[in-house]
């Protein structure tokens, strides 16, 4: 495996019944980069970041084959410690999702489940997580309050502190900003770009500005097949296949 | 084309709903002043305290003394949610989260035909079944002396007559739950286990609390089942072996007999009135509680 790569998806293929979700899939997500999955709804993007964090157990119906190596370590043949694994990922979905529980408590939850039970460390990580998530001086005064009291765009910042709180190497990110007003996804993206020097970022969307404006890797998928994937300045500047042309041209159908 | 125009049919529209509203909301403030007015020839003569707590029930002496009843009812009611409450809570919890989504298919009109079932049903199946076990079995097995009629029979057929409505509220609060707060819980490195208890129950608790609310009040005002297994004794019951009465059971059995003897009537309606007032306390316990959970 390539230094470099961090994640590598071999003939990875996916059913659901008899429809092929994913079909033969092979990606090389880069260490300490943006790796952005695009492409129109319904192309699997969500189904193959499930596959990553082996949350596809939880749908008896999905049918998984293939590999992905995340260092060197095959997850899909895993089984015992799924939940060990789980947390070398972080996940941010699409609208935000914080635990019934107080905003500090969100986090300090991520940090028992780590294995922090102790007072102090505790409290000098959640305040080390939420202002990594950037969130910290808005809330530093509410952290008892109710998670559910935050606004959207706090929560889906709370709930990126709480994936970082599992000390993770991967952020897995579905498309976190489509319910976030425009500051707010300023916000998570900017977070985005300062966390790529520790974290791989692995992010779906279907938004091509956002693509363009933090990603370092394009995977361009559609219907289940990966079409283009490379850098930006590939994919965006000079793409070799008729429908990543169209899709980015916005005449896509 | 119509008879009114636009504004007028507003205008009738909307003074039904209103009328609809206020027959909702006074509904109970009307029952409780009719039933106090037909029992106020009891409350009037007699101490409140005396007549909640007073053990004498002799009415033809004109003895009211509803404690018995009252500590029946309670009893009955208490130990059949003990009963119940578990059993759906579990049964609610592995059938939504653990199994394949056919068993639930097939449980769903299992639920609803017990559901359906008439209390009477429940009941004969109580004397047929529960109160021989009891007093064949459970009560010499536990060196007990019973007739089978008794406080705990009456629990038992009341927990069975009251799982299917709240395992079925159990399981739709639990199927409202967004995948998505699992996924959560999950993505962190909970287990499933870590992930029902912290996660899917804490987000459900006023859901849950509800559900045992509404069970523990069709429980309390249960009569037929109840009065067929309960033994109807007007006595202190001293174990749950012991037979015992309940306020829904003292007023099926007696309204309409004996009211020859002065004052009968308006102490039944005395038994109503203290059902309602129970049923009002456990309601608003509930609902202290609903809002005490609902803040995440």
């Amino acid at each position: 495996m390539d230094q470099n790569t961090k994640i590598e998806i071999r003939d990875l293929n996916v059913f659901a019944g008899k429809t092929q979700i994913l079909k033969n899939i092979n990606i090389d997500i880069p260490k300490n980069k943006i790796t952005v999955i695009l492409g129109p709804s319904g192309c699997g993007k969500t189904t193959l970041l499930k596959c990553l964090n082996r949350l596809t157990d939880l749908y008896p119906e999905l049918k998984v084959s293939g590999k992905i190596m995340i260092d060197d370590n095959n997850i899909l043949a895993a089984k015992e410690d799924i939940y060990k694994l789980r947390q070398q990922m972080g996940l941010l979905s699409q609208r935000p999702y914080p635990l019934p529980m107080t905003i500090y408590n969100n986090i300090s939850y991520a940090l028992k489940l780590r294995g922090i039970r102790n007072r102090r460390e505790t409290h000098k990580l959640v305040m080390h997580y939420l202002q990594q998530a950037n969130l910290w001086d808005e809330i530093r005064t509410r952290l008892r309050e109710p998670a559910s009291r935050l606004s959207i765009g706090q929560q889906q910042r709370l709930c990126l502190a709480r994936g970082l709180a599992v000390n993770p190497e991967i952020i897995l990110a579905d498309e976190p900003t489509s319910a976030l007003d425009p500051i707010s996804s300023q916000f998570i993206e900017e977070t985005f770009v300062k966390l790529k020097h520790d974290y791989t970022i692995v992010l779906v969307t279907h938004v091509l500005r956002q693509a363009k404006r933090i990603a370092d890797n394009v995977v361009f998928m559609y219907l289940g097949d990966v079409i283009e994937q490379g850098s930006v300045e590939e994919v965006f500047g000079n793409p070799k296949m008729e429908k990543t042309k169209l899709y980015l041209g916005g005449t896509f159908n | 084309m119509y008879l009114l125009n636009r504004k007028q049919r507003h205008a009738v529209n909307y003074t039904w709903m209103i009328i609809s509203l206020l027959l909702v909301a006074f509904l109970p403030f009307l029952l409780f002043v009719g039933l106090y007015i037909k029992s106020v020839l009891l409350i009037h003569d007699y101490s409140l305290v005396d007549l909640i707590f007073s053990k004498t029930w002799k009415p033809a002496s004109g003895q009211f003394g509803f404690y018995p009843f009252i500590v029946g009812s309670i009893w009955v009611t208490l130990i059949a949610m003990l009963i119940t409450a578990p059993i759906c809570l579990l049964t609610a919890i592995y059938v939504t989260q653990y199994t394949k989504k056919y068993i639930l298919r097939i449980m769903h009109p299992a639920i609803d035909i017990l559901a359906g079932l008439p209390s009477v049903v429940y009941g004969l199946w109580g004397i047929l079944v529960i109160v021989p076990f009891i007093s064949r079995y459970l009560g010499p097995w536990l060196d007990i002396k019973t007739m089978g009629y008794s406080i705990l029979a009456a629990s038992f057929v009341l927990s069975i007559m009251i799982i299917p409505f709240v395992l079925n509220i159990l399981i739709e609060i639990f199927r409202a739950i967004p995948m998505e707060l699992k996924e959560a819980a999950l993505s962190l490195g909970a287990t499933q286990w870590q992930t029902i208890k912290h996660v899917l129950v804490k987000k459900a608790l006023p859901g849950i609390i509800a559900a045992f609310g509404f069970g523990l009040a069709r429980a309390f005002g249960e009569t037929m089942a109840v009065l067929m297994v309960v033994g109807n004794v007007v006595r202190l019951p001293k174990s749950v072996f012991d037979p015992g009465y309940t306020l829904p059971a003292l007023i099926a059995n007696n309204y309409g007999e004996m009211l020859s003897i002065p004052k009968y009537d308006a102490a039944l309606m005395f038994a109503a009135l203290l059902l309602l007032a129970v049923s009002l306390f456990f309601n608003l316990v509930m609902h202290f509680f609903i809002v005490r959970f609902n803040k995440y």
